[in-house]
């Protein structure tokens, strides 16, 4: 018996159905453990995390704001927002991704080595990524740079084959344009 | 007198400065608590002495019942709760205390069953000391409950159980805990009323529909040729109204009703309407109906894998509108055409408003076409048995339990297991809250502790658990929890001395291998109830089980009745693992038990 479809009761992977990234901004109530409740869940359910930032963000008001970078088909991401939600000490969740308005922005340092052309090279990449040079050797250097994911990912790229020694990332912030708070 | 009224009076705080334990008192007696499920240890004490101390001052308003084991105290708080919609509250020590709760906790999350645990811990310069009893009572439980708190600080008590109180109450019923240090039970605060405190989140769950939706499921609904109402416990957890409307809304559609196991009881039995229970062991109308209608309202039910079967073949043509509480739920394991977030009950009451709105009548010609598909459903008698003449059949013993117990005011629990969809399917509930059943985490041991919960909640009427050999051993202890405190529960086994819902699935699943699912050393069960004070009761004659049920339900004491049943019995009808609503194994289906199930199917739960 040909049967192309799943026949398992537990089946809800919907296998060939596109996974999008998403960037989901929490305001979240700033106590002992909520970082570990919005964990949590994405650990119990079996969502990914792609990256994760978390600071308090309103002294007074006891606020924190957690970006989260997920991944999953829409009806995946649809319940991460609903599952995010139930979380009573999450005050607000906000799909950047889905809202035109939501700017993205990450910080990156990037330390490259080598000599000569490719030394060289790094430099030029940098100043048209604007990126900022923190540190010199006479072997290396480490870069600042912030913009959208995409754009760290395409200077990373660049620097990969000019001697690119480590990387570390921020992981996504989030803010919507115009004069309106979250 | 007269000198005390010249002196300045007390300002209102100081008057209401008390301990962290008397806090604890106070806010359980405001909170309109009336009984508390628990067992002393020594991070607990302060408060079982502010118990001590109220229950002198004050008589009895609170009442303490000590269970013999923690899970014992969530599976009683559970049956209160869920026999009056009142939450059930815990009071249990840190430690082991709380570990030993946290199944009974798990399980009310997953059956939304409001509860409110208290866990005492070390005091709070011994946290993270790895002190004695300390276990990391919040960090376990986080995914335990629906919220959480450890208070580290006296002034935040009486907000923390006040809030616990109503997040464990509204939206999506489920357990609140509050663990609270040893120092802070000693140390003096200012007491708040549930008036008088400012909740510090921003929880606020919605319960009325949305009028639009609503327009959209009435548009549906009045065009339906072949509607079924899919209704589970939301609706009981909405409260008693929620029941009448939905019973209400039926009737003006004339559409048949199913229920999973939590909501039975929603929808009265004895009305012909009802299609009995839907899913894994539910009938071959329901699970057909469920399988061929045109638009299906699920109310309050969250198309859990037991009900669904086999997902890609799940009710493949019909519209279907979901009602919840719970956002996540809608389109959680399957998509749906109309989606209303809301209580059950404010969700039916409004339907019934637009449907009346807009004129609308039943579609007579179109639905009498449905109920003639119905009735052939209903001729292959899905329930059916063969009865014998030596041995008692454990459909036959539900059976005769129900008519000998249906005209009194009955309660009735369950352990896990076949006796549990036997009870499910052959016992015929006819209101709400009647009927408490670990559902979402299937429970073993959670049957007699309910049942005792039951009892104190209502201590004139008959409560029964329905239970299994095995499942009973797990919570038995709580047999002496009954003798201490006269509660005449019945505790009714169908004993076939094998896990019977393991045995059956090694046979349909495991070439009959039956591996470790038979219990080869049984206790005596009348010895043992005789050993603990209770009434024992054996019945293995098809012949006497209506005297001996007689002389069970008319006994002012508990009750163990070992009632012997066929020991091979298979629960049917069934959807096998990984097959469709319209493809069940019923009774005189005649399948090779063993080779119904393919290698898909195999590897599910």
């Amino acid at each position: 018996m040909t049967d192309p479809q799943p026949a398992s009761a537990y089946d809800l992977s919907h296998a060939g159905e596109v996974e999008n990234l998403a960037t989901f901004a929490l305001l979240v109530d700033n106590e002992s453990g909520v970082l570990h409740r919005v964990v949590g869940l994405f650990a119990a359910r079996g969502y990914n995390i792609e990256s994760l930032t978390v600071a308090e963000t309103d002294r007074n008001a006891h606020t924190s704001r957690i970006t989260i970078v997920t991944r999953g088909a829409p009806h995946v991401l649809e319940q991460i927002e609903a599952q995010l939600k139930k979380v009573v000490s999450v005050r607000r969740v906000h799909d950047v991704t889905r809202d035109p308005r939501g700017i993205e922005r990450e910080l990156a340092l990037v330390k490259v080595r080598g000599a000569g052309t490719d030394r060289v090279e790094a430099l030029r990449v940098a100043d048209i990524f604007r990126a900022k040079v923190v540190d010199t050797t006479s072997e290396s250097f480490v870069f600042e740079i912030t913009g959208a994911p995409a754009k760290i990912d395409s200077f990373v790229d660049l620097m990969r084959p000019l001697g690119l020694v480590e990387l570390t990332r921020t992981g996504v912030l989030s803010i919507e344009r115009g004069p309106e708070g979250m | 007198m007269t000198a005390s009224t010249t002196k300045t009076a007390p300002s209102q705080s100081a008057a209401r400065e008390m301990t962290g334990a008397e806090i604890v008192v106070q806010a359980l007696v405001d909170q309109g608590v009336d009984t508390i499920f628990g067992y002393p240890g020594g991070a607990v004490l302060p408060i079982y002495d502010a118990l001590f101390q109220d229950s002198e001052r004050n008589g009895d308003r609170l009442r303490h019942i000590l269970v013999r084991h923690e899970q014992g105290a969530t599976h009683a708080a559970e049956g209160y709760a869920r026999s009056t919609g009142k939450p059930g509250v815990v009071l249990v020590t840190s430690g082991p205390g709380a570990t030993n709760a946290i199944t009974g906790i798990v399980d009310a999350l997953m059956d939304s069953i409001p509860m409110v645990v208290f866990t005492g811990q070390v005091p709070t310069h011994l946290i993270g000391t790895d002190a004695f009893q300390e276990a990391d009572t919040v960090g376990i439980t986080r995914a335990c409950t629906k919220h959480n708190y450890l208070v580290k600080d006296a002034a935040d008590l009486p907000r923390v159980i006040h809030e616990a109180f109503h997040i464990a109450t509204s939206g999506r019923p489920g357990p609140v805990l509050i663990d609270i240090p040893k120092d802070i039970q000693f140390a003096r605060s200012v007491y708040q009323g549930p008036d008088e405190v400012t909740f510090s989140h921003g929880y606020a769950p919605k319960t009325k529909g949305n009028p639009d939706r609503i327009a959209e499921a009435v548009a549906l609904i009045a065009k339906a040729r072949k509607p079924v109402f899919y209704t589970g416990g939301g609706v009981i957890n909405a409260g008693p109204g929620a029941s009448e409307s939905l019973r209400a809304f039926a009737a003006m559609t004339g559409a048949p009703v199913t229920s999973t196991l939590m909501g039975l009881g929603a929808f009265p039995a004895a009305d012909p309407a009802w299609l009995g229970m839907l899913g894994m062991h539910g009938t071959f109308e329901a699970n057909n109906a469920m399988h061929d209608c045109d638009v299906m309202i699920c109310v309050g039910a969250r198309f859990d894998d037991r009900v669904t079967g086999r997902l890609d073949a799940f009710s493949p043509g019909s519209k279907k509108i979901h009602i919840d509480i719970d956002a996540s739920s809608i389109n959680k394991n399957v998509r749906v055409d109309v989606g209303i977030i809301g209580d059950a009950g404010s969700v039916l009451d409004d339907l019934i408003a637009a449907w009346k709105a807009g004129g609308h009548t039943a579609n007579r010609n179109a639905l009498d076409d449905w109920w003639r598909q119905i009735d052939a459903w209903r001729a292959r008698q899905c329930l059916s048995y063969r009865a014998s003449e030596t041995v008692i059949k454990p459909q036959q013993a539900i059976e005769r339990l129900y008519a000998l117990t249906k005209d009194r005011d009955t309660y009735i629990t369950t352990e896990v297991g076949q006796h549990q969809m036997w009870a499910a399917q052959h016992y015929r509930f006819q209101e709400p809250n009647r009927w408490m059943t670990s559902g979402g985490l299937g429970t073993m041991g959670y049957g007699m502790p309910a049942a005792i919960g039951a009892q104190l909640a209502h201590p004139g009427s008959l409560v029964i658990d329905i239970a299994g050999e095995a499942s009973i051993q797990m919570c038995i202890q709580e047999l002496s929890t009954a003798i201490q405190y006269e509660l005449p529960i019945k505790i009714f086994i169908l004993n076939n001395e094998w896990m019977g819902m393991v045995r059956q699935w090694q046979q349909l699943l495991h070439g009959e291998r039956y591996s470790h699912s038979y219990s080869e050393s049984l206790p005596d069960f009348v010895k043992l109830a005789e050993a603990y004070g209770a009434v024992g009761i054996r019945c293995s004659d098809p012949a006497e089980l209506d005297a001996k049920i007689l002389e069970m339900i008319d006994s002012p004491r508990p009750v163990v009745f070992d009632c012997r049943v066929e020991k091979n019995e298979n629960c049917l009808p069934m959807i096998p693992s990984g097959k469709a609503h319209n493809e069940m194994i019923l009774p005189d289906g005649g399948e090779d038990m063993g080779s119904v199930i393919d290698d898909a199917g195999r590897r599910l739960v």
